[in-house]
């Protein structure tokens, strides 16, 4: 695909005269603000991403810590029972919907064009409506603790019939539901973006088979999303139409089966668990090879494992129900399929070590975030098979043991893996490096805050104390444990802050240090043959891909003898990023305003239908405008002035902007 | 192709071949294909509810007691047969017989619209005879499924008047046929699923 051969005008920077469309003009790049809010570079939106992730990071930390600070003591009332409710299940909700999966998001978007050899995702103008509709469906979820009377208390998992009206009578459910249903619409439409681009913009000879593993992971990721998305938006839909219609889904009196909610949920939840930690297994099997000075050990195994995964991930979700009364052949079925999911995983983890073993290990930060994520992430695995034993599960449901167990897998096998490829990624997104010296001392107080928080919650499961409770008694041996954690989760904010700390620092330092060029770790995958930062165009040329790691063998070559040399140095191998007239996607702003109908017809479910058709008309309008608008901006591709209705441009945005219709519409 | 594939198409090379893509399949319409996909998970769950909760209730009216077979027969029917206007105006468009093509776009907007009238027929007579939304988990689930449904098939109805009117305007000719190729596999989509509903939501009789 699109070697460059001639110049064509390049978009960026230029100004071009004002043509007679009106609104459905295209904006222009001019270097302010409106390029970030009507930019469809995949790169500004991975950034985007990560930038508002953080945000709700430290928001879900505040509230992980008002929990601790209340469970410090025995009989504390820091909180009452009702804000507690609320704290615990907005920091679940926050955590899951609006810090892990964004900011691994940022990660596929900015990775999976630069990693395939693509210029950008295969819809531009649908990867900025994601990043939006997530943003707008966050702040709504978040106004509720303004407008709604509250947070949602029922639980991330909001279990019926808690969740209905009698026993939640504040507003905080409804948000919820209409939130993650907005946020379900952009997960959706990103998943079917992200997969196209895998699918279809791979650079010449980059079969599906050299993809970098991080890209795979990446894609199967997607499929789990566009799969599981459905199935919680039904739920959620059930839910609000129970709250606000008065249907009778989850009302046992009238004849209807609580179960049915949490066998919906969690035929999304469980999936849900592999969506957060597959990225995080992509980022750590680039990391690991790179600073291990080895290829990924069983690149293949390392791939299916992955799809194994992905699979089986589908068939294991009631083993969050054991003690729902499913009956002993389902409990039989779900127990030994939980069971067989520990093997793909224990693959992956086996071959992190082989790829480890015998190599020139360079702990850096981003190493030691790697290696962080397997040991963390092999602790709540173990804890993890220890639930697939129904009769033990019995005993730990509902206590701190799964609490510690989650956390371990979140943010032990996710958080850890993605901050890892934050350092990894850092110099190539802005162009210099986070401070080591500085990153390390993040590791450590990071993990050592960690184990102290969620290490001693094992135990105090094991010794029965339950989940989801304001306070407990003294006497029953809970006070020291849950004082060590409490002191642990400081230590883990205090973490979190120093990270931020050294991101400011970092940047002021860079202008006096070296620059760090195209490829400072000396890896293995595509990104690294671009400068850093990357060009707003990513490739001067789309590279040929002749083997897995070409990047790395245009540096090195593998003699007769099995002894490894350099041919080129990076620098030299690498792209210049100089090119010009590459032709790049016109901005659009109807992303934007598509994402602002969306929240405005929430608020118009829970207060005032009216405002649902000041909504629709928004976010129908925004639908068509976008149809409309011209593909490029009829200047800015340097031929073909007057034709921009030529070809089969228009129409076929239609079809695509069609299905984004659907969602909204349809689901959301 | 729209701004999706500009990166891959705007060179000299594949100018030509503007669909060039890894695997053969145009973004436009793989997109769809993976949009259909997520769907059948969407109706899986809905149809699932409602099979569960069909005779949920508290001795209150239950939808299997009002089903009209006969008349649902028709209106399927009616469904079944946009499916096949649909391919007629698909086939006119790569003819590039615009006239036919556009006639037969609005003879299956026209047959979806008369399948809506016959649903809200239906749920004007059921209610008539007391099954309202709230009756019951088993009415609940019953218009939340169907009228889930007639939403996708509303959609489907403004997507057919939008490519007509496209036609119309000239923007729409037999170069991309592949655009009515998209909608109308979303058409087909809604139709099947239809046929599903219909199978096994009215013509097997209650245990």
């Amino acid at each position: 695909m699109a070697i460059i051969e001639e110049p064509l005008a390049l978009t960026s920077g230029e100004q071009h005269a004002e043509r007679p469309l009106g609104v459905l003009t295209r904006p222009q790049a001019n270097g302010s603000w409106k390029d970030w809010v009507s930019t469809v570079d995949h790169k500004k939106i991975g950034i985007m991403y990560g930038v508002a992730a953080m945000f709700f990071f430290l928001v879900g930390g505040l509230e992980a810590l008002l929990i601790r600070t209340q469970l410090a003591f025995p009989e504390n009332g820091f909180l009452s029972a009702d804000v507690y409710n609320q704290i615990f299940t907005m920091h679940g909700v926050t955590m899951i919907f609006l810090f892990v999966m964004p900011f691994a998001a940022a990660f596929a978007n900015y990775l999976i064009p630069l990693q395939i050899g693509a210029r950008d995702v295969a819809f531009p103008r649908l990867n900025a409506l994601s990043f939006w509709v997530w943003l707008s469906g966050a702040i709504f979820l978040n106004t509720s603790w303004i407008v709604g009377g509250g947070g949602a208390d029922c639980g991330w998992f909001c279990y019926s019939p808690n969740s209905g009206i009698t026993f939640s009578p504040t507003n905080g459910v409804d948000f919820y539901a209409i939130g993650l249903l907005i946020t379900g619409i952009a997960s959706l439409v990103s998943a079917v973006n992200l997969a196209v681009t895998c699918l279809n913009m791979r650079a010449p000879g980059m079969s599906l088979f050299r993809m970098p593993v991080l890209t795979w992971m990446l894609l199967v990721t997607q499929f789990l999303l566009a799969f599981a998305l459905p199935v919680i938006t039904v739920a959620l839909l059930l839910l609000l139409f129970d709250r606000q219609f008065d249907s009778q889904f989850f009302d046992p009196e009238a004849g209807a089966d609580p179960l049915l909610w949490q066998h919906l949920f969690w035929i999304f939840g469980h999936p849900e668990v592999y969506i957060i930690i597959l990225p995080s297994f992509g980022i750590i099997s680039e990391v690991i090879p790179t600073f291990s000075r080895k290829p990924i050990f069983g690149y293949s195994f390392m791939v299916f494992s992955g799809i194994a995964i992905g699979f089986m991930g589908w068939g294991v979700w009631a083993h969050h129900m054991f003690v729902s009364g499913i009956g002993p052949i389902s409990v039989f079925a779900f127990s030994m399929a939980t069971m067989f999911i520990a093997v793909p995983t224990g693959v992956k983890i086996l071959n992190w070590l082989a790829t480890m073993w015998g190599g020139k290990l360079n702990f850096s930060t981003a190493m030691l975030f790697a290696v962080g994520t397997v040991t963390m992430f092999t602790i709540g695995g173990l804890s993890g098979v220890t639930h697939s034993l129904a009769p033990a599960d019995t005993q730990q449901t509902d206590t701190y043991y799964i609490v510690a167990h989650f956390h371990y897998v979140i943010f032990g096998g996710g958080v850890l893996g993605l901050f890892a490829g934050v350092y990894f990624w850092w110099p190539k997104i802005f162009g210099h490096f986070l401070d080591e010296r500085r990153g390390k001392i993040h590791f450590w107080t990071m993990l050592i805050g960690f184990n102290l928080t969620f290490g001693p919650m094992h135990v105090l499961g094991l010794q029965g104390m339950s989940r989801r409770i304001d306070t407990y008694s003294s006497g029953f041996g809970f006070e020291f444990w849950n004082l060590v954690a409490t002191i642990g989760s400081y230590v883990l904010g205090a973490s979190v802050l120093f990270f931020l700390w050294n991101v400011y620092k970092s940047k002021k330092e860079a202008p006096n240090l070296p620059a760090p060029g195209p490829d400072p770790w000396d890896a293995r995958s595509l990104e690294w043959s671009i400068p850093s930062p990357t060009p707003e165009h990513n490739f001067d040329e789309i590279p040929v891909i002749e083997s897995q790691d070409d990047w790395w063998f245009r540096k090195y070559n593998i003699e007769d003898d099995g002894s490894v040399v350099r041919i080129s140095s990076a620098e030299d191998a690498a792209q210049k990023g100089d090119a010009v007239g590459v032709h790049l996607p016109s901005p659009s702003f109807w992303p934007l305003v598509l994402a602002i109908g969306l929240p405005l017809i929430g608020y118009g479910v829970i207060f005032n239908l009216w405002l649902c058709v000041v909504g629709g008309l928004l976010t129908g309008g925004a639908i068509y405008a976008w149809v409309l608008e011209p593909v490029d901006d009829p200047d800015a591709d340097g031929h073909g002035h007057d034709d921009h209705h030529d070809g089969d441009d228009p129409d076929g945005e239609l079809a695509t902007v069609g299905a984004a219709g659907d969602d909204t519409e349809g689901e959301g | 192709m729209a701004t999706a594939t500009a990166p891959a198409t705007d060179t000299h090379h594949d100018a030509h071949d503007p669909h060039a893509t890894n695997t053969g399949i145009s973004n436009n319409k793989l997109a769809m294909w993976l949009f259909l996909s997520t769907e059948c998970l969407l109706f899986g769950a809905l149809i699932s509810t409602y099979l569960i909760y069909k005779t949920r209730g508290n001795g209150e009216v239950l939808p299997t007691d009002l089903f009209d077979i006969p008349f649902t027969s028709v209106s399927s029917f009616v469904l079944l047969m946009s499916s096949l206007t649909m391919v007629l105006a698909l086939s006119a468009f790569g003819r590039n017989d615009l006239d036919r093509g556009k006639a037969w776009l609005l003879v299956t907007a026209m047959l979806g619209a008369v399948f809506m009238g016959g649903q809200a027929y239906e749920f004007t007579a059921f209610y008539e005879e007391g099954l309202g939304y709230t009756t019951n988990p088993a009415a609940s689930a019953f218009y939340t499924l169907t009228g889930f449904h007639g939403a996708h098939v509303s959609i489907g109805i403004v997507m057919l008047m939008s490519l007509w009117v496209a036609a119309n305007q000239g923007k729409l000719t037999g170069k991309n046929s592949e655009t009515v190729e998209i909608v109308g596999l979303y058409w087909h989509f809604v139709d099947l699923v239809w046929i599903f509903i219909f199978t096994v939501i009215y013509l097997i009789p209650p245990e």
